[in-house]
């Protein structure tokens, strides 16, 4: 989510300059393979669980998590990919584009899904793609991780598995890659 | 608001823009519910002049997976046979509160008249000999699936080109694509200032077809044509029609395409529309995602632009610009536009006068 609400947030095309690393790249691996534990434990296996990630910023997490549920149970957990661009709320507040296609080879019936985001914010992004999964099938039960929550929530939204609770103001900004997580501002082009 | 008139009005990258988006529309139409809510609250009005079936169909299809509201206006049963003008006819419709609408009509330049007439997005469904750019854009999309790109194909466009919308639109897609265009067919079905065009010219078919990458075969359209400009169907055939002799010539990568309704055993064979060259019917499919994706683009939140607003103050600005507009006086063009209906001659001299303007 963070790439996409930098884009879509004045100033668009803006740039983020971070100010603080939050976590580096071990810490990182680290918590993925605690919530891919959590996983496990909450759902006492992996059976009917299938993993979907939001384009585009949820999706390296998906699969880091799909691969760390592999090495520490060895077994293959489907991971879909979801678009939630023609579903989102502030449709006539600001420009929305699709990031990319959604892809989801499999059946959703009866499946319990994890959502994987990498920063939840206002929850406006979670609550579309809960329009967005129920379009496509009904799952038994659909939970949430993600890498980052960052407070802030204009909706009753909560996660299940969290990476890092990070306390933020709202006008800063989180950009979390697998590679690192940084806190800092956007600001307007040729900022720095 | 923004409008869809043509093709040469397009950068290329705002053309792979509107592909992109149709990649986005295609997943949407593989879903058990094929539908998403983006534009709901809106309302399209498929304003057709002329008789279309699959143009109008697939506008239609579009804008309901897209929760649109629509509204057909049809020609027939409509105002217009009661001698309304196209202007009253335009006004009356936005005056109703519409968000989009999309014309297809008999005269070159019709939509680009419109735009000056309303508020809401235009969008050109076919306008006389002029252009049909969604065609052109579902054409790419599906040139763009089945070989990667444009870029550097060789596309050969067959058939009546002089009386063709088709053509045109495609020509200025495919060039600006990249990809480069010849133009086959008698000279009587050749238009007069083929020269600044930018394609090549063959008389004939069989000198081109072992190196093309796509054949798009034209319809042969007898209603578009006063006198017959060939001798006969059948010479037509023998000389450009894509026979089953020719389609083994075609490399085995090329892909057969036509913007429909084929006239089978005229321009193709009925059994070159079963080779699996042939991709007739992924651009029918084609043709609805990238409606999507324009309709998307125009009556949505798709574009980046900062000083788009929000509906409810354009709806306002219409009511207030509506009020406040001093009468335009009926310049000759506009004479031309809504007195051109049927008489082909006539036609012919306000498209002139437009590709002048707009120097294909």
């Amino acid at each position: 989510m963070a790439e996409r609400e930098r884009r879509r947030t004045p100033p668009y095309g803006g740039v983020f300059v971070a100010r603080t690393e939050v976590l580096d790249v071990e810490a990182i691996g680290r918590a993925v393979r605690r919530m891919a534990h959590e996983i496990l434990e909450a759902n006492r296996g992996l059976t009917d669980v299938v993993l979907v990630g939001l384009q585009t910023g949820g999706i390296p997490f998906a699969e880091a998590i799909a691969s760390a549920l592999l090495d520490i149970e060895g077994v293959e957990v489907p991971v879909g990919k979801l678009d939630v661009a023609f579903y989102r709320d502030d449709i006539n507040l600001r420009p929305v584009l699709p990031e990319a296609a959604t892809e989801i080879a499999f059946d959703l019936d009866r499946k319990v899904v994890v959502l994987i985001d990498d920063v939840l914010f206002t929850g406006r992004t979670i609550r579309a793609a809960l329009d967005a999964l129920i379009d496509q099938g009904r799952p038994k039960s659909i939970q949430l991780a993600v890498i980052i929550d960052r407070g802030h929530r204009e909706l009753p939204i909560r996660p299940d598995y969290v990476g890092k609770n990070l306390p933020t103001r709202r006008d800063e900004a989180v950009n979390a890659t697998l590679h690192g997580v940084e806190l800092g501002e956007m600001t307007k082009e040729g900022g720095r | 608001m923004s409008n869809l008139l043509d093709i040469e009005g397009l950068e290329r990258r705002e053309l792979e823009h509107y592909l992109e988006l149709a990649e986005s529309f295609a997943e949407v139409q593989t879903r058990s519910i094929p539908k998403v809510p983006v534009l709901r609250g809106k309302t399209v009005v498929l304003a057709f002049f002329e008789d279309s079936t699959r143009t109008r169909m697939s506008f239609d299809l579009a804008a309901r997976r897209l929760s649109a509201d629509v509204v057909n206006f049809a020609v027939s049963s409509s105002s217009t046979t009661k001698g309304e003008s196209l202007r009253d006819t335009v006004e009356t419709i936005s005056a109703m509160g519409v968000d989009g609408i999309v014309v297809r009509h008999s005269s070159s330049g019709a939509p680009q008249r419109i735009t000056e007439w309303t508020d809401a997005a235009v969008i050109n469904a076919g306008d006389g000999w002029h252009q049909h750019p969604t065609q052109a854009l579902l054409d790419c999309y599906t040139i763009r699936r089945r070989l990667g790109s444009l870029e550097g194909k060789q596309i050969a466009i067959c058939g009546d080109i002089k009386h063709s919308r088709v053509a045109r639109s495609n020509i200025a897609a495919f060039t600006k694509l990249g990809a480069e265009v010849t133009v086959v067919g008698p000279r009587t079905l050749m238009p007069a200032d083929l020269a600044a065009w930018p394609v090549r010219y063959s008389p004939g078919i069989d000198e081109i077809i072992g190196d093309l990458d796509v054949a798009y075969m034209l319809r042969i359209q007898q209603e578009r044509q006063g006198a017959p400009l060939f001798p006969s169907v059948r010479e037509y055939r023998s000389l450009y029609g894509l026979t089953r002799a020719r389609a083994e010539r075609l490399p085995a990568r090329a892909l057969i395409m036509h913007p429909g309704p084929v006239n089978r055993g005229v321009e193709l064979d009925p059994e070159v529309m079963d080779d699996e060259r042939t991709v007739v019917l992924d651009q029918v499919t084609a043709g609805v995602s990238v409606r999507m994706a324009v309709l998307y683009r125009l009556l949505g939140p798709g574009q980046f632009d900062e000083t788009s607003k929000p509906p409810e103050t354009s709806l306002a600005e219409l009511a207030a610009s509506t009020a406040s507009s001093e009468p335009v006086g009926e310049s000759p063009a506009a004479e031309n536009v809504t007195s051109t209906d049927s008489a082909s001659g006539e036609v012919a001299t306000s498209f002139d006068a437009l590709t002048s303007e707009v120097a294909v």
